[in-house]
């Protein structure tokens, strides 16, 4: 079904070389689809913590895949194992390939040792989003956030990852922050590696 | 007022915000997937992807006919050309092609030979009638609509459109 037209056929889809990762669609392309996934979502619950469940899932399979593909093809088959690797990797690579640009910040909670936060002035999917009053403190940067987790569970850092919004001063836009805490396996594992 | 000219597909797409088809193609395919979770029969994902190309096709018009500039089409042929060459072009970076006209004129097919939705895609046996691209011709659809052309849609497989007026 997939492949009709004169381009060449493959018999399946593994045969079919990678793309270099360098095509493009407009940016209005992406947001009317991303817009038509929260909407279609939000039919589909009752509150707010569930819609952002449900944009996590969703971003989820997104985040496993990107790993496969990434490692694959920018990483000649090798993946990070330590926790700054990949926080790092995630930090850079997969937020330049996502979204073109290294994103804003990588900081380390102050307060848990095991939290971590990426942060962007400006995330690519809030671009054309503002939230009702009545909607809280919906951020539609949970899809970012379960892309984060979809990367870094697959790769075998477990952890809880969370998108929120933080008023910057003197900006009238909230930064994102996606704060990740990594599960307490994870941290032993570290601890033992040293 | 001066007629200003139609922009083409090309110069309007490298212009515009852009961003890698890998997120969106992933982005599309996530969506698929948790329609196909809810919805569990392939023709109501058919019908609810269509749905959802709708609403985005009655919103894209706008964006399309302020950077086009392009002015009414005369006919359904003009109408189909800039539908393959412009509007796709710029929304995907990708043109298609016309195709398949019928003797009257009425029915042509619109083929996608390099469709940044269908990327790493394979469909499972379970999923055989699932029209993958279907919210495509919802857009094509709403955005139609719009300007109030009269057609009828089909797809036949993902890369393909058929349009009837």
């Amino acid at each position: 079904m997939i492949g009709v037209g004169k381009i060449k056929q493959y018999s399946n889809v593994l045969d079919k070389p990678l793309s270099k990762g360098k095509q493009e669609v407009s940016l209005s392309a992406f947001a009317f689809l991303f817009s038509e996934l929260v909407q279609y979502n939000q039919t589909q619950v009752d509150n707010i913590a569930e819609l952002e469940r449900r944009l996590e899932d969703a971003g989820y399979s997104v985040g496993a895949r990107v790993l496969e593909l990434l490692c694959h093809r920018d990483k000649g088959n090798r993946r990070e194992t330590r926790l700054l690797g990949i926080l790092s990797f995630v930090h850079s690579t997969v937020w330049k390939v996502l979204f073109g640009k290294v994103a804003d910040s990588l900081e380390k909670g102050t307060e848990h040792e095991d939290e971590y936060m990426i942060s962007e002035k400006e995330l690519l999917v809030n671009r054309f989003i503002s939230i009702p009053k009545d909607m809280g403190t919906f951020n539609c940067g949970a899809f970012v956030a379960g892309i984060v987790r979809g990367v870094l569970d697959s790769a075998g850092f477990p952890a809880v990852v969370t998108a929120h919004f933080v008023p910057v001063e003197g900006q009238l836009r909230p930064r994102t922050t996606i704060l990740i805490k990594f599960a307490e396996e994870v941290l032993r594992r570290e601890a033992r590696l040293g | 007022m001066p007629a200003v000219a139609p922009r083409s597909g090309e110069a309007i797409f490298s212009s515009a915000e852009r961003v890698n088809a890998e997120l969106f193609t992933l982005t599309y395919g996530a969506i698929v997937r948790q329609l196909i979770t809810d919805l569990e029969e392939v023709d109501e994902v058919n019908k609810q992807l269509d749905q959802m190309g709708y609403n985005i096709g009655v919103r894209l018009i706008d964006e399309f006919l302020a950077k086009s500039n392009v002015s009414r089409c005369v006919d359904f042929k003009e109408t189909a050309e800039v539908i393959a060459k412009v509007g796709f072009k710029m929304f995907l970076g990708v043109s298609a092609t016309v195709t398949n006209w019928d003797a009257e004129g009425t029915t042509c097919s619109l083929v996608l030979e390099d469709n940044p939705l269908v990327d790493f895609v394979e469909l499972p046996d379970t999923c055989q009638g699932l029209h993958y691209c279907n919210v495509l011709n919802g857009v094509v659809r709403g955005a139609l609509e719009m300007v109030s052309t009269c057609y009828l849609m089909l797809v036949l497989s993902s890369c393909h459109i058929i349009i009837l007026v």
